[in-house]
């Protein structure tokens, strides 16, 4: 099991060769060391997958086997902080390495052909290696603060790639909000990692599990308060999950990360990167089990995030957020059934979702591909004559995503993991678990519209093309004439929809990891289910690496038949209302939007959180720090120090004049400073 | 080591390369300054070498009485090595970033480098109470003409303002020491780091140990000679400022603040705790509105600085190793971002963030550099400065849940204003012409970054290089000062383990287990 080294190690070694090598090595040189990198991680993973997989079926059940851990070096050392760089390979782990190495193995093929164009593409391919190998450090971390490293790795790479395009002062924009949205969230984590060394004295990963259950009941004080010891913990590592993952308060950075390159999205902000979180709470599901509150949390904000991405997702016109504001509810159900208790299920949607998901993005990227770079469904339609295989898995993926199938025969990946999730909600027979039933179902409802939304737009209809402004570029390029100085271009073909444009379909590098992707999004589910979240087989499968229950997945068997055929009512119930809005009568959406406006652009502007957060945050911190710096340091700190102590004597009598006139920043500041002072005491002494 | 005074050797050798200097042509000054600064580099290599972990607590100690009590000894325990070791390594790397950049009166200039790292090694090194406090003071003079001579438009008001801070401090401090070894009689610092003073001394003299040290750190609200001194000081000047003298506020903190007055220490820890919190989220959030590259970086240092004074005053070994490890990682990241800004400095002439912009495009190995200390400089894992800042946030946890709550507020701030200047430097299109004209690194760039960047490297994923010569001087101070450790606001209580009641909560196992506790 040593070749854990070579699938993490080997992405790291491409990035720097394609990284550094940049201009000497070229294009195909840095591919070919990236790409090659990936596909044998990717082919050594399967092995270990595999290996789990059939050790359960066999029932061997020994702990020697069903986990392993390889050491690599010593980090940092601090009297009982001791942590070390290694390598912990689990059930749990084994099925996320075949994720993230697969996925991206497939995104760097399919990056040959989407990124051909661009200039700077060794910097590219070493980013997206830089990510996975952050991802697998992330995933086989043996301790908490391993995991943070990967967590933050991940954060870089993310960073990099939705900046790639650094020119785009949008695309820095985005960037830089999904960083520092990103480290709200792990100032949770962060304080979770510190309370949890205080509290267990180690940071390595099953001693806290092991020692987790004699803490149970136990209290500590924080901030002034007294709070159940385990709650604290989780819910402050739940906040970073919460960063990571998007779930709503922390989502802002998700739909603004589409900046970056679509196999990007495909690769970190759809299959791996922002499953980290529901990764985490999995990891540590014993410890959050001893906490009914952090589980129920867990399980609102999970359900919240589902409704509320999908009810947003629902307006959006860009093909790629209808997908991010997807992916952001799919998560969102990845975590109430986390918190109801379906740690397999929540992993299994994970799993599924990573195919289809993946597929529908590089989907997306065909068609932006296509249609030359515009991304607004509203000028897209009739291209399922123009782009056939692209198409189809868009199908597929759509057909996945909503959960189509017929129980006992056969159904597409999500059919089996989100109805289960649906169906374990319902069967946890909590309070909050029948909320997120509720929710569930309606978002699933949401769910099928827009994903069917996206199909009929895209790929039904006739040709709305004329008005995109990316395609006009195309047309005039295509005509010939390719002088700039043309004012007529936009005036003469207004009559054609189409402008005499032809889309083409995708090369091979593109359409290869389509199909791919298609075979997971259509077998993942049937393929799979027995193991992950089957009562009799699932505990075999998991092997201990997370809290898998036995007894709630046979209760999900047994949950009423109007439980389990709601969700697919629902699906087609959705289906029905795109196929009417969308292909039978097309006048409906406007007539909606208009009876309906104050909900419209509420949806339409995501229920204004970055409003509100601009508002509450962004500029109170800025108008703040001019406050403190020119009334605080130069207005205060500096009159009175060394400029004070040199003109003081000239000062003298005027001070107390200046005083009176009121210097509004001088008091504010010297108020401040008192009743800093006075709290810092109070609190420490 | 058997008997060869090493430190007395590297105290000495760039004093007299400094007279030296001083009467040399430019181009000879240069290779002077050079070929010193990297014989003490060597020897500082040796002395890492020749240091025994498990040895002594003073090792290469030497001792030459000069009058009374007061005499010429010199020794290191492992956390001065290692600051030692900062500095000889940075040494170089200032003397060639000032290669081109100075053309006027090279050879003094030299000559205050020289004079500088002199007085440095003095500082880490003295054992004896007033030759610290000479090499202490005395160190405020190169720098003083450094910002004066070689400086902007202001470096008279910005040494001016450097100097009367530090004066204000310096004095307390002397009257203290001078009251200490009155009381003690002996001026040998490690039997003052063993004496137990009364407690209504110590706070008095803590406090005025606390009047000087706050200002080097520098802690708010006594940072604001920082910024101007950054601003004005020529880059190597500030390269130093905050790779070194910055550190010497911290260590004196760890030599005399915490051994000699453990009580007063945890009595006043407020103060420490108080002023720290306010510096974190203050200074950031200043940072965060900076127009001119140096003085964001610079109000960044005082951030990072407040991590050190909160993980030395946790009084528990997370903290005060991770105050000592972001002190390392400080001296060598601040000291690289600086080198950044005046790597373009040198082109433009301009420190004023918005005449730049776009450089990825034309700079794009410049790019790489300044984003790895970006990067480092925000926390990022596998770079120095996170296992520095997570240990001592670890440490502050356990004193006090606040403190760590505010004090981690500092790794969201940090990001937005790191990210902030990064993307307006080096991202977006080229906007101003000569800005874009500008060429990538050349040798000389690439010698002064590479070196501080493999460090980083080094330092964020084998930190145990750096720890190791310090725990055991961790472990003697830990020993002194345990006993007036205050209680944290944890106050942990035992678990008491119920067994879930609805059956299917999953661990009926686990859960019995912890029952029996």
């Amino acid at each position: 099991m040593e070749s854990i080294k070579l699938i993490v190690f080997l992405p790291l070694l491409a990035a720097i060769i394609a990284g550094l090598g940049n201009r000497k090595l070229g294009n195909t040189g840095a591919k070919l060391v990236t790409t090659g990198a990936l596909f044998i991680s990717c082919a050594l993973s399967w092995p270990i997958f595999l290996y789990f997989l059939n050790l359960g079926e066999i029932g061997a059940h020994d702990s020697a086997a069903a986990q392993f851990v390889v050491p690599v070096l010593d980090f940092i050392k601090s009297d009982g902080l001791d942590v070390a760089w290694a390598l912990r390979v689990d059930t749990l782990t084994a099925v996320m390495l075949v994720v993230v190495t697969t996925v991206s193995s497939l995104v760097h093929l399919y990056s040959w052909g989407y990124m051909s164009e661009d200039d700077s593409q060794p910097r590219f391919f070493a980013y997206l290696s830089l990510f996975t190998f952050a991802m697998l450090m992330l995933v086989t971390a043996d301790s908490l603060v391993q995991m943070f490293f990967g967590w933050e790795g991940v954060g870089l790479a993310s960073y990099l790639l939705i900046g790639f395009w650094y020119h785009k002062p949008s695309a820095n924009a985005a960037a830089m909000k999904a960083f520092v949205v990103n480290r709200v969230g792990d100032f949770g984590f962060s304080l979770g990692i510190f309370a949890v060394f205080l509290v267990f004295g180690t940071v390595s990963i099953p001693e806290i599990l092991a020692a987790a259950p004699s803490h149970a009941g136990s209290t500590i004080g924080f901030l002034g308060y007294r709070v159940d010891t385990i709650t604290l913990i989780c819910i402050l590592l739940f906040i970073g999950a919460c960063g990571k993952s998007a779930q709503l308060g922390l989502h802002t950075w998700l739909p603004d990360a589409m900046e970056g390159p679509t196999p990007v999205s495909a690769l970190i902000h759809a299959a791996t990167m922002v499953t980290a979180g529901v990764f985490m709470v999995c990891r540590l599901s014993p410890l959050f089990e001893l906490s009914e509150t952090a589980t129920t949390v867990v399980t609102y904000v999970g359900a919240a995030t589902a409704l509320f991405a999908a009810t947003v997702g629902t307006t959006q016109t860009d093909i790629k957020r209808v997908i991010a504001y997807s992916t952001c509810s799919q998560l969102g159900y990845m975590f109430f059934a986390a918190g109801t208790g379906a740690y397999g299920a929540a992993m299994f949607h994970l799993f599924t979702h990573a195919f289809f998901k993946a597929l529908l993005f590089l989907g997306a990227g065909s068609v932006i591909h296509a249609m030359h770079h515009e991304q607004d469904m509203r000028y897209y339609g009739g291209l399922r004559k123009h782009i056939p295989l692209t198409f189809w898995a868009m199908m597929a993926g759509t057909l996945a995503i909503t959960g189509v199938g017929v129980a006992g025969l056969f159904g597409f990946a999500g059919f089996y993991s989100k109805d289960a999730i649906i169906e374990a909600a319902f069967a946890s027979g909590t309070q909050s678990g029948q909320f997120a039933f509720g929710v569930a179902v309606f978002a699933a409802l949401l769910t099928s519209f827009y994903s069917w939304r996206l199909i009929f737009l895209t790929f039904f209809g006739t040709p709305r093309w004329s008005m995109s402004e990316h395609i006009q570029h195309a047309a005039h390029d295509a005509h010939g004439d390719h002088g700039h100085d043309d004012h007529h271009a936009h005036g003469h073909s207004h009559d054609d929809p189409t402008l005499g444009y032809h889309p083409h379909e995708s090369p091979l590098p593109m359409l290869v990891p389509l199909g791919v992707l298609t075979l997971g999004a259509v077998f993942a589910g049937i393929g799979f289910h027995h193991s992950f979240i089957g009562p009799e087989h699932g505990a075999e499968f998991w092997k201990g690496s997370l809290a898998f229950d036995t007894h709630l997945m046979h209760e999900m068997h047994g949950v009423p038949q109007w439980v389990k055929l709601s969700a697919t009512v629902v699906m087609l119930l959705g289906l029905f209302m795109a196929w009417l809005a969308y292909i039978k009568d097309t006048t409906i959406p406007a007539r909606f939007t208009a009876t309906f406006r104050g909900l419209y652009l509420f949806l339409l502007n995501k229920w204004y959180w970055d409003e509100l957060y601009d508002m509450l945050f962004v500029k109170p911190s800025l108008w703040l720090g001019r406050i403190l710096w020119k009334g605080g340091d130069l207005g205060t700190i500096d009159r009175f120090g060394p400029n004070g102590a040199a003109a003081v004597a000239q000062l003298g009598s005027r001070m107390a004049a200046r005083l009176q006139t009121g210097y509004l920043y001088s008091y504010a500041l010297v108020m401040l400073l008192g009743l800093a002072g006075i709290a810092t005491w109070a609190m420490t002494r | 080591m058997s008997g060869f005074p090493i430190l007395s050797t590297m105290v000495l050798l760039p004093l007299l390369a400094a007279v030296v200097a001083v009467f040399l042509n430019d181009k000879a000054a240069r290779w002077l300054a050079l070929g010193t600064t990297l014989v003490l580099f060597a020897m500082g290599i040796a002395l890492w070498l020749g240091y025994q972990m498990n040895g002594a607590q003073w090792q290469f100690v030497e001792k030459a009485p000069v009058f009374g009590a007061f005499s010429w000894a010199l020794g290191i325990d492992g956390i001065a090595l290692m600051l030692i070791v900062l500095s000889v390594f940075l040494m170089p790397i200032c003397i060639l970033a000032s290669w081109d950049a100075i053309e006027k009166r090279v050879p003094e200039y030299m000559a205050a480098f020289l004079l500088m790292e002199s007085l440095m090694i003095g500082v880490f090194s003295a054992q004896d109470l007033l030759l610290f406090y000479i090499f202490f003071e005395a160190g405020l003079i190169p720098m003083y003409l450094i910002i004066g001579i070689w400086g902007g438009v202001d470096r008279i008001y910005a040494s001016y303002k450097f100097f009367l801070y530090t004066l204000a401090g310096s004095v307390l401090m002397l009257i203290a020491m001078l009251w200490m070894v009155n009381q003690a009689g002996t001026t040998d610092i490690p039997t003052l780091m063993n004496t137990d003073f009364p407690v209504e001394a110590q706070h008095w003299l803590w406090l005025a140990f606390f009047a000087s040290f706050a200002v080097k750190m520098p802690m708010w609200p006594v940072h604001t000679w920082l910024p101007d001194a950054h601003v004005q000081a020529p880059t190597a000047g500030s390269v130093i400022l905050a790779g070194v003298l910055l550190k010497m506020g911290g260590y004196g903190f760890v030599r005399f603040s915490l051994p000699m007055f453990p009580q007063a220490s945890a009595d006043l820890v407020w103060i420490v705790f108080g002023l720290s919190m306010v510096a974190v989220v203050y200074t950031s959030l200043v940072a965060l509105v900076q127009s001119d590259m140096k003085k964001l970086i610079a109000y960044s240092s005082v951030a990072h600085m407040a991590f050190v004074t909160i993980g030395l005053f946790t009084f528990n070994r997370q903290g005060i190793e991770g105050a000592l490890v972001v002190m390392l990682a400080h001296g060598l990241v601040a000291a690289a971002l600086f080198l950044c800004v005046g790597i373009i400095y040198d082109r433009l002439h301009t420190r004023e963030i918005d005449r730049y912009g776009g450089l990825a495009n034309n700079m794009p190995y410049y790019a790489l550099f300044f984003m790895l200390f970006t990067m480092a400089s925000v926390g990022l894992p596998g770079l120095a400065n996170f296992v520095g800042e997570f240990l001592a946030l670890v440490g502050a946890y356990k004193a006090n849940s606040w403190v760590a709550a505010v004090a981690t507020t500092g790794i969201i701030l940090g990001a937005a204003y790191m990210l902030l200047l990064y993307r307006r430097v080096a991202f977006g299109e080229s906007r101003n012409a000569d800005a874009a004209a500008m060429p990538d690194l050349n040798v000389r760039e690439w010698l002064t970054l590479a070196p501080i960047a493999l460090a980083t490297i080094w330092m964020g994923v084998y930190p145990e290089s750096f720890m190791a010569p310090m725990r055991k001087d961790v472990g003697v101070l830990l020993a002194r000062i345990e006993k007036a450790a205050p209680a944290g606001d944890a106050q942990l209580t035992a678990g008491k383990p119920q067994i879930k009641k609805d059956a299917h909560g999953g661990h009926p196992a686990e859960a019995a287990k912890g029952a029996h506790h």
